[in-house]
């Protein structure tokens, strides 16, 4: 996967058609990588939550309760806190997406 | 009123329900009955993707699984919402952007070949009817199990309401009756698991529930690991699996969800790319209702089921064991002759003498807690609607497929917007008729095909769909041998164990211990690798294709879904 745009695009192509959401081709690839550093982190926290907390780390974390219920930690990773987390990134991210679409000029009417 | 009586009035009421909606929202374009025109607001469509995703398997057949392997069932809970950020990240922005309506436009567009696009489409059509003739099937039981109809009967009723809605309302009929269906499901799920855990543990919310204390004062976990271990099974918070498989598991069902076109077709009906990101998080909202109180049910269920039956006399048993012993699913065999129900695990030193089917603990749960009757009743109607909205938006993509990706894109271009309808109406109602036709004569294979749909989503849709996002070189020849590759890996490995060994099917003889539930993992990655390495011998895309590219990665500009000449 390439995150930046290549170089193959030729000048008169770019003279031809109007750039993506009228922006400039530096202002389109600095939006392009903000979106892809606030991906990584996020995805990095999906699998942390999942891969880390719920199947890799379920038997250390399993020494815990939760907050005083009967919960060992690692289980409720794995069956409900991974979900919850699930939920947090996918409407942080719309919000932080909603946010620099703004700050862009590239949001929707 | 008895059970019976009640069972038939709320599912009668909920028929008539969706019926209701369906007249109320016919569709009357090609692009009313593909996307719903792209005007479903965010929330409802997320309720409707719910119903979409949430199947017969979640309802019926989840919670009981999930009781019969303890942690290991985590696979299932953080596969089949991981996949949602998956969505929500890599995915539905973008596609919505795109602004076409199905899978096989997106790659037979965005790679510039029709090849790619009908391997796409025969792709989309299996995973589809894979998952179809399940929900068939499962309608035909929870029909015969409660209205004490044959299963014939029982799958032509539900045909019958699926016909009704799919083919005249469309994308558009299919997404306001899954709202209701929707209503119906979390509520017929949620009422007798607030019941059980305030009979078990005296707390409301099932979620909170599964880390109750009983009324000795043990956790509900704790006593359920005691039981566990006195009976020689595995301990329920640990499971058996190992780690590896678990971990390739739950990856194969969280990119093989983000990767199925029923899906992501959903996120093509709301107006706007934001609209899209949102949606997705109101989606896991829903989805996540249930699937937080699946492991309550279970934990609930299992310990309800041991402490019950363990070691007691078999005629002293109550009414729901007999019912549910005709249908074959419960069996009891007194190896000892003792008159005792020996309910004990591998790591026993007596004999295990009973056999208790996964779907039973669901369906039977109220009777096994002493429930009323109407919430019996309820459960029923909940088990249609969850296999029913599923149906209904498989079909769709079946029929969208024949008549869209086929028809339109294809062999006849020509064909008139009115005839592209009455096409895709026509496939809808053949569609329907097969679905049908495999939920009376279900094939025995029905399990281990699921596995196969979720592996070839992985290895084949979501690698090509992401890079043919996140990479403006990404080129023909790159997608279809990296898709090929991973099909070819994915479907060989499959086959090979579930078909042609199945004795050799155990982690022995699998590949770094990964079963061929978890492979489909490894096939999307040998798909990125693949893709990645054969791309560079080949020149990058037209100037037009990357064009394309960078339009849909800004929101910026994205009309109604509709037709774009490149």
């Amino acid at each position: 996967m390439n995150p930046v745009p290549p170089p193959t695009e030729s000048p008169q192509h770019s003279q031809a058609r109007p750039p993506a959401g009228g922006l400039s081709k530096n202002r389109r690839a600095e939006y392009w990588r903000r979106n892809l550093r606030l991906l990584s982190v996020l995805l990095a926290i999906w699998a942390a939550v999942s891969f880390g907390c719920g199947v890799l780390l379920h038997n250390w974390l399993d020494q815990w309760k939760l907050l005083g219920s009967g919960f060992p930690l690692g289980f409720w990773f794995a069956q409900q806190g991974s979900m919850l987390v699930f939920i947090g990134i996918v409407f942080y991210y719309a919000r932080k997406m909603n946010r620099l679409d703004r700050e862009f000029g590239v949001e929707e009417d | 009123m008895d059970v019976q009586a009640w069972t038939f009035t709320l599912v009668a009421l909920s028929f008539a329900l969706y019926i209701g909606v369906a007249v109320w929202s016919r569709a009357g374009s090609t692009s009313e009955f593909y996307v719903a025109g792209g005007g479903v607001p965010p929330l409802a469509n997320g309720m409707a993707t719910a119903a979409d995703w949430m199947s017969a398997a979640s309802f019926i057949s989840m919670a009981g699984a999930i009781s019969f392997l303890g942690y290991d069932g985590s696979v299932y809970l953080m596969g089949w919402t991981g996949g949602y950020v998956l969505l929500a990240l890599l995915l539905a922005p973008y596609l919505r952007k795109f602004g076409k309506f199905t899978i096989p436009d997106f790659v037979g567009d965005r790679y510039e070949s029709s090849t790619a696009r009908i391997v796409a489409v025969v792709c989309a059509i299996f995973v589809s009817f894979t998952y179809v003739s399940g929900q068939m099937q499962g309608v035909g039981i929870v029909l015969s199990r409660f209205l004490e109809v044959n299963t014939t009967t029982g799958v032509i009723i539900g045909m019958g309401i699926v016909f009704f809605y799919a083919v005249l309302g469309g994308m558009k009929g299919i997404t306001y009756t899954q709202v209701a269906q929707y209503c119906v499901l979390i509520f017929a799920y949620l009422v007798p698991a607030i019941f059980l855990s305030i009979q078990m543990v005296d707390t409301p919310l099932p979620q909170f529930g599964l880390g109750g204390t009983l009324a000795d004062g043990t956790p509900l976990l704790e006593k359920l690991n005691g039981l566990h271990q006195d009976l020689g099974f595995a301990s329920y918070t640990d499971g058996s699996k190992t780690m590896t498989d678990v971990l390739f598991i739950t990856a194969a069902l969280m990119v093989g969800t983000a990767g199925l076109p029923h899906v992501i077709v959903r996120f093509y009906t709301v107006p706007k790319v934001r609209d899209a990101r949102k949606s997705v998080g109101w989606a896991l909202i829903f989805i996540a209702l249930l699937y937080t109180a699946a492991p309550a049910v279970a934990a609930f269920s299992r310990t309800n089921l041991l402490m019950t039956v363990s070691n007691q006399p078999y005629k002293e048993m109550p009414e729901w064991f007999s019912k549910w012993e005709s249908t074959g699913l419960l069996k009891f065999e007194d190896h000892n002759q003792d008159g005792l129900i020996q309910y004990v695990g591998a790591g026993s030193a007596l004999e295990n003498e009973l056999t208790v089917h996964k779907d039973i603990m669901v369906l039977a749960n109220p009777e096994i807690a002493g429930l009323p009757g109407w919430v019996v009743g309820l459960v029923a109607a909940g088990g249609l609607a969850a296999a029913l909205s599923t149906a209904a938006g498989l079909l769709l993509v079946v029929s969208t497929a024949v008549s869209h990706d086929l028809l339109k894109r294809s062999f006849r271009p020509s064909i008139s917007e009115k005839g592209e309808l009455l096409a895709a109406r026509i496939s809808a109602g053949v569609a329907v008729c097969i679905a049908g036709w495999f939920g009376i004569h279900p094939p025995g294979f029905v399990a281990e095909v699921v596995a196969f749909a979720f592996g070839l989503a992985a290895s084949s849709f979501f690698p090509v769909l992401v890079m043919g996002i996140f990479s403006t070189r990404m080129n023909r020849v790159g997608a279809i041998s990296g898709m090929v590759c991973g099909i070819v890996f994915t479907a060989g490995y499959i086959l090979w164990f579930k078909f042609l060994h199945p004795e050799l099917s155990n982690p022995e003889h699998w590949w770094w211990g990964i079963s061929p539930e978890g492979i489909g993992t490894l096939g999307m990655l040998l798909n990125f690798f693949v893709a990645g390495a054969v791309h560079q011998l080949a020149p990058p895309p037209s100037p037009a294709i990357q064009q394309l590219v960078e339009d849909i990665r800004v929101p910026k500009g994205s009309g109604p879904a509709h037709e774009i000449e490149l």
